[in-house]
């Protein structure tokens, strides 16, 4: 095992009176990318917002988050906001929520290094033009002195993307960073992200609900259902065998691209993601799991070596 | 397997006004349909691709009637095009008025469009064919999940008996675990009911696996239209090919684990 970027122990969220994230644990690996895949109501942004020490007020986070030897969970938010944008960044799938809408484009780029690297505005304005030319922005220069809403999604989401690197973090957090985009240019994005991660040697935590992006992207993966970590390996093994019931659900409902399906139907989860506090008590996917029986009242935990599963009745 | 042309669509546009920039230039336009031309046929299950933009809600729009061509023509050869044409969208929250009692919603183009027949028996039915709970009748939207919601809204376009169904990306909103379902019970409906379809989606694998035919739209016009397996097989268009390429899916991985 390779020396850890992230370990976070026992991590739980609580929302108002609502545990939302119920004591997830994993480890980043240094440079390996990771994927973490979940539904609306998972727990999978929770997780990183609290990661990252960004949760909305009146919801709490405890266990730990180790990063080099210290407990983001327990830093003052003056150390963490010196953290943050430096050594840790964050992609969000909106760029439009996530970019201030009256700031120049070039000067929301170039602001990590002027505060964390007390890069004086020249210098900074320069290596702005060239961030945005590594994230294949056309005609950079220009492009800096746009404000956001003169560029297109893909556009905003390659600025989000190079600003995020600026400071050539050690970790990257990316949350569904290609979601509201179109599929020619997520692959574009995808291998940007790519590439910057494999450059820097930086560990990427990548968010989303799509496993195919995963699969393209990732060595490793994380499959949250509500609140839970339920399975976790390589990405390989686990899209080849997925042993929770839930992700052997989720591999075998995505259509293929390349063979046709008898009588054109897919194979499809029963019932609904249930909202917030409606999950069953014990393991959350035994209301919707074929093989649940009486010991699902009792949420199991994660266990393996290599490849982990959270289930009483795993797939062989 | 597929009948007579139902629509008829000869060389369609439709342009839109974009917003002035400066008085010294003349407002600019928007071709968001461009000379569109094809025919939908009874029974077919019709694709539609492209990416955000393209045109593809504008031209389901031309289909049901909400949209006036600038050129060309959209003809429906049926009897009753606001009968017989029924839509559903991506966002099944804002399609449902809250304040409205599902029952209410369900049977409310039957009562708009003063459809004769027995509303509690054909409540009951399109309830029981969408794959609702009976008592789902006296509740209001916002007790369901998005999944169901969308089975209300399909419910909801059933009830005048549609002979074409048009739904624009019904699924992309849905928590993936339930997409397959609502793209299932498309499938059975289709069958049940002997509607054509059109479907318009972002997924290309989810087109490959419902529709017969699929039309790939680009900057407003169809750029290439096929058979989906002659679609698949032998992309035509340089934009098809490289949509095709793009899609990520399971078995194409680029990291080797370690
Ligand atoms: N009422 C309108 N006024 C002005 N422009 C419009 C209007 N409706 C659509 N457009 C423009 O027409 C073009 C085509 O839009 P349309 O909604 O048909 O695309 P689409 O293919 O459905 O895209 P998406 O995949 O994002 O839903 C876009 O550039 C859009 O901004
Ligand atoms: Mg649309």
């Amino acid at each position: 095992m390779r020396e850890p970027a992230l370990e976070v122990r026992d991590l739980r969220v609580r929302v108002g009176t609502l545990e939302a994230v119920h004591g997830v644990s994993f480890t980043l690996e240094r440079g390996l990318r990771t994927g973490l895949i979940g539904e609306s109501g998972s727990g999978k942004t929770l997780t990183a917002l609290a990661v990252m020490g960004l949760l909305p007020d009146g919801l709490g986070a405890s266990g730990s988050v180790l990063h080099e030897g210290r407990d983001l969970l327990q830093m003052a938010e003056i150390e963490l906001c010196r953290l943050r944008g430096d050594r840790l960044a964050m992609v969000f799938q909106e760029p439009m929520t996530a970019l201030n809408p009256v700031m120049r484009v070039g000067d929301q780029v170039a602001e990590p290094l002027r505060i964390h690297r007390g890069a004086g505005r020249g210098a900074a304005g320069r290596q702005a033009v060239q961030l945005l030319e590594r994230v294949q922005i056309p005609d950079a220069a220009e492009k800096t002195r746009a404000y956001p809403h003169q560029l297109s999604g893909g556009q905003r989401q390659r600025a989000m993307i190079a600003m995020a690197m600026a400071c050539s973090p050690d970790l990257l957090i990316a949350d569904e960073p290609t979601t509201a985009l179109d599929v020619t240019v997520q692959a574009q994005i995808l291998g940007l992200i790519n590439r910057l991660v494999e450059e820097e040697g930086a560990t990427l935590l990548l968010i989303t609900h799509d496993l195919p992006v995963v699969a393209q992207v990732c060595e490793q993966v994380m499959v949250m259902y509500g609140g839970y970590i339920v399975e976790e390996g390589p990405a390989a093994e686990v899209f080849d065998g997925p042993r929770h019931p839930y992700t052997r659900g989720l591999v075998d409902a995505i259509p293929p691209l390349d063979q046709d399906l008898p009588e054109r139907r897919l194979r499809a989860i029963p019932g609904n993601v249930p909202a917030l506090g409606e999950f069953p008590e014990g393991c959350p996917f035994r209301n919707r799991c074929p093989r649940a029986d009486w010991r699902c009242q009792v949420m199991p935990a994660l266990a393996g070596e290599q490849h982990k599963v959270a289930c009483w009745h795993p797939v062989a | 397997m597929s009948g007579p042309a139902l629509f008829q669509v000869n060389g369609v546009s439709r342009r839109f006004r974009l917003p002035r920039t400066s008085f010294r230039h003349a407002p600019a336009t928007l071709t968001a349909v461009d000379r569109v031309t094809f025919e939908l046929h009874e029974g077919e299950s019709l694709g539609v691709v492209g990416e955000s933009g393209s045109g593809k809600t504008t031209l389901m729009r031309l289909l049901l009637g909400l949209e006036r061509p600038d050129e060309g023509t959209v003809e429906y050869r049926g009897a009753s095009l606001r009968r017989e044409v029924q839509a559903v969208f991506q966002d099944p929250v804002s399609a449902l008025d809250p304040r409205m009692r599902v029952a209410d919603i369900i049977l409310e183009p039957v009562r708009v469009l003063h459809l004769p027949g027995d509303r509690e028996k054909t409540l009951r039915e399109l309830l029981e064919a969408v794959g609702l709970p009976q008592g789902s009748a006296r509740r209001y939207p916002h007790e369901f999940s998005g999944g169901q919601r969308q089975r209300v809204a399909i419910a909801r376009a059933l009830a005048p008996r549609p002979r074409v169904l048009l739904a624009d990306e019904p699924v992309s909103a849905l928590d993936v675990s339930v997409r397959a379902q609502i793209l299932n019970l498309l499938q059975d409906l289709r069958e049940g009911y002997q509607l054509t379809l059109v479907l318009v989606s972002h997924d290309l694998s989810v087109v490959r696996q419902m529709c017969d035919r699929v039309l790939v739209m680009y900057r407003g016009q169809v750029v290439e239209a096929a058979e989906t397996r002659a679609l698949f097989r032998a992309p035509r268009h340089h934009y098809t090919r490289t949509l095709l390429d793009s899609v990520p899916t399971l078995r194409k991985r680029r990291a080797a684990s370690t």
